[in-house]
């Protein structure tokens, strides 16, 4: 009975833990959905509610941090319970490290925007965050359902992210040599997307921490390249 | 139509509420819960009245069983045990998502329209790590924390498909610590908002460059080429065929703006692929013929069924082959094949050419809205740029994916994954 009662009570804490990182997720989620939104649309007013929002994960992830230091504490896991702790601290640095990124994006939207530029150039951009973002919601989703089944899939999307991203860079330096007046705002542009394509990276690292929490062991590295190829969205709810 | 419900639905459930006695207690508390809850979702009282309707023929039905059931769970003396409740009969026959779930937040039922549109999710599962949009991890927290006011908030999902729900949750019964949580889709008004506005953003846009140069041509018909009739035929020729793109553009345009309207199912009709592709062979043969391409098939002997809306995977196949025929013609020849590798593997349907090729840096690309590789060539073939991003979006509605392989001056192939079948 007694030692029942422990177990619920730190199942309990862990489960107070890991909707944290929930609450962090959703939250790097939207932030980044914004900025992006804000370049997009050229909108200062987003764009400061985004900078502004990133004091509220930097708290978070130190909240979780302190929270995990008590529990390993005071209840010594081992193994699993144990992954799942550091694993939580984990996912909480990559998701304010997300933040970060998404932040950075929010503050060039003004430099940006000064000079209108051709919505090619947003679309590629908005279709490179989408492809981070839904890399993210399906780590996310994974960590939620503690599954380690579509994990294999987040692979294939990290090429296609590095790929979208090197044509991407090529079409803003072309645009820039062809008007030396494009030079600022591309340059704005081309840290965007770099910024986008390492949130997919920051959501790769978090598929890894979740099949090691899961499985207790880790990824398998990258498979051999094929052929060059493009892949595109794979709905992971879709598949079963 | 809603009025009516809305004063008829309260005074019936009391009357069969009373009809059926104490024991019903616990599920007419349901009952009313979930109508309580579609009513105040702004919903007509249907879909929670057809719901409770069932569970109470169900019950009617069968009122000697299940009365001792309850009553011998009362005597004794256990809390009533989610699986024992006809509630999860309720909870099935519901059409809109719903999940039951418990005080620590944790899914312990997900009907089978939650799991058509979130995906299967595990008895068990924090729904504050599943639904994390801050509205919504907030709107758990709160309900968690009490209240019997049945609350309402709004959820919104941007990948791998636009979605917007109206979401609301209520407690179950007295003390049962259960809650429940319903979905009201919203996307529709939402898309079709978003549909206007796009629309007018992308056509004003592209129609911009072949109006600007039918206006020129207008221009140099009245003025210098007045009198020349050379000249005139030509340009009247090259006016005609602007024309003729705009049209194209709004129509591509239309039907990428329908299928965005469309409600996010996974169609379920089967397909026969083989069927589907000779026809599409059929319908392009005269396009073959005029670009100098034959069209090969290498599909099996047998069935390849997959589960698909017809007309849209003939638009994706046309497409495809469309392309491959246009910008592939100078490899004379378009194979498309077709692969079952088994039970539980994915199916494939694949478009090859022998044409020029994509370049790899434009390859991520090609999906996208109005990319065009060379915009010459493509203007040459009327293109829009639109094709490919209309099949990415139904591939994506079929949870199917798309690869794209090609090595420059060897040619191209695409290829369809479906979706093994469940
Ligand atoms: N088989 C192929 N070989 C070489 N290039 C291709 C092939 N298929 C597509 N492309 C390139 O991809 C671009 C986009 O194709 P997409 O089908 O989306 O548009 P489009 O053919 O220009 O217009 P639409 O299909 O709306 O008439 C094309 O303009 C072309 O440059
Ligand atoms: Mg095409």
């Amino acid at each position: 009975m007694q030692s029942q009662h422990i177990m619920r009570s730190f199942d309990e804490e862990l489960r107070l833990l890991t909707n944290q990182i929930g609450g962090m997720g959703g939250y790097a989620e939207r932030m980044v959905e914004q900025a992006v939104a804000a370049l997009v649309s050229g909108d200062a007013a987003l764009a400061k509610k985004v900078i502004e929002d990133d004091a509220f994960l930097d708290e978070k992830e130190r909240e979780i941090g302190e929270k995990a230091v008590v529990i390993i504490a005071k209840r010594q896991p081992m193994a699993a319970d144990l992954r799942e702790i550091v694993g939580a601290i984990r996912i909480s640095g990559d998701l304010e490290r997300i933040g970060d990124l998404g932040k950075n994006i929010a503050k060039r939207v003004v430099a940006v925007t000064e000079a209108r530029q051709p919505t090619r150039l947003f679309r590629g951009l908005s279709a490179l965050s989408d492809l981070a973002l839904t890399q993210l919601k399906e780590v996310l989703d994974a960590y939620a359902s503690h599954s380690a089944d579509k994990i294999s899939f987040v692979r294939d999307r990290d090429e296609e992210i590095d790929a979208m991203y090197t044509s991407l860079f090529r079409e803003l330096l072309t645009y820039m040599m062809e008007d030396p007046r494009n030079i600022t705002a591309c340059t704005h542009l081309v840290f965007c997307a770099k910024n986008i394509e390492r949130i997919g990276d920051h959501a790769t690292n978090i598929a890894e921490t979740v099949y090691h929490i899961v499985t207790g062991t880790v990824l398998p590295p990258e498979r051999p390249k094929e052929d060059k190829s493009h892949k595109v969205v794979a709905p992971t709810q879709q598949e079963n | 139509m809603e009025d009516d419900d809305n004063g008829s639905s309260p005074g019936w459930l009391k009357a069969v509420m009373r009809r059926l006695g104490r024991n019903w207690q616990v599920l007419a508390a349901a009952s009313a819960a979930l109508l309580a809850l579609d009513l105040h979702l702004g919903g007509n009282g249907l879909a929670a009245a057809g719901a409770v309707a069932f569970v109470l023929a169900v019950a009617v039905l069968f009122p000697g069983k299940r009365g001792e059931h309850v009553a011998m769970q009362r005597s004794e003396g256990l809390a009533p045990d989610i699986d024992t409740l006809p509630a999860i009969h309720l909870a099935a026959a519901v059409q809109d998502p719903l999940y039951i779930f418990n005080r620590g937040g944790e899914v312990v039922y997900a009907n089978a329209a939650a799991a058509a549109a979130f995906g299967p999710i595990a008895p068990g599962v924090s729904l504050q790590l599943k639904f994390r949009a801050p509205e919504m991890h907030d709107f758990i927290a709160r309900v968690l924390a009490g209240g019997d006011e049945p609350s309402a908030t709004d959820y919104a999902e941007r990948v791998p498909i636009e979605r917007v729900y109206r979401v609301s949750a209520m407690p179950i019964g007295e003390g049962t610590g259960l809650f429940v949580l319903l979905f009201k889709d919203q996307s529709e008004a939402r898309r079709i908002d978003r549909m206007r506005a796009d629309f007018i953003a992308n056509a004003s846009h592209e129609l911009r460059t072949p109006l600007a140069s039918v206006a020129g041509f207008i221009e140099t018909l009245r003025g210098p080429a007045r009198d020349d009739p050379k000249a005139r035929e030509n340009f009247l020729q090259i006016m005609q065929n602007q024309t003729a793109r705009m049209a194209r553009l709004i129509d591509d345009l239309l039907s990428l703006s329908r299928l965005e309207i469309r409600p996010y199912v996974t169609p379920s009709e089967k397909v026969d692929m083989r069927l589907l592709l000779k026809g599409v062979g059929d319908s392009l043969a005269h396009l073959a013929r005029e670009s100098g391409v034959t069209i090969a098939f290498e599909l099996p002997e047998t069935p390849l069924e997959v589960a698909g809306d017809r007309d849209e995977l003939v638009q994706v196949f046309e497409n495809l082959v469309e392309n491959a025929c246009k910008y592939g013609s100078a490899g004379g020849r378009v194979v498309i094949s077709a692969e079952d590798a088994g039970p539980g593997a994915e199916k494939t349907v694949t478009v090859t050419d022998f044409g020029p090729g994509i370049a790899e840096e434009h390859i991520p690309r090609i999906t996208e809205r109005f990319y065009r590789v060379d915009v010459e060539t493509s203007r040459a073939q009327k293109g829009t740029g639109l094709g490919l991003s209309i099949v990415k979006h139904i591939l994506t509605r079929h949870g199917a994916r798309l690869s794209i392989k090609s090595r420059v001056g060897e040619g191209s192939s695409f290829t369809v994954h479906f979706p093994p079948a469940r």
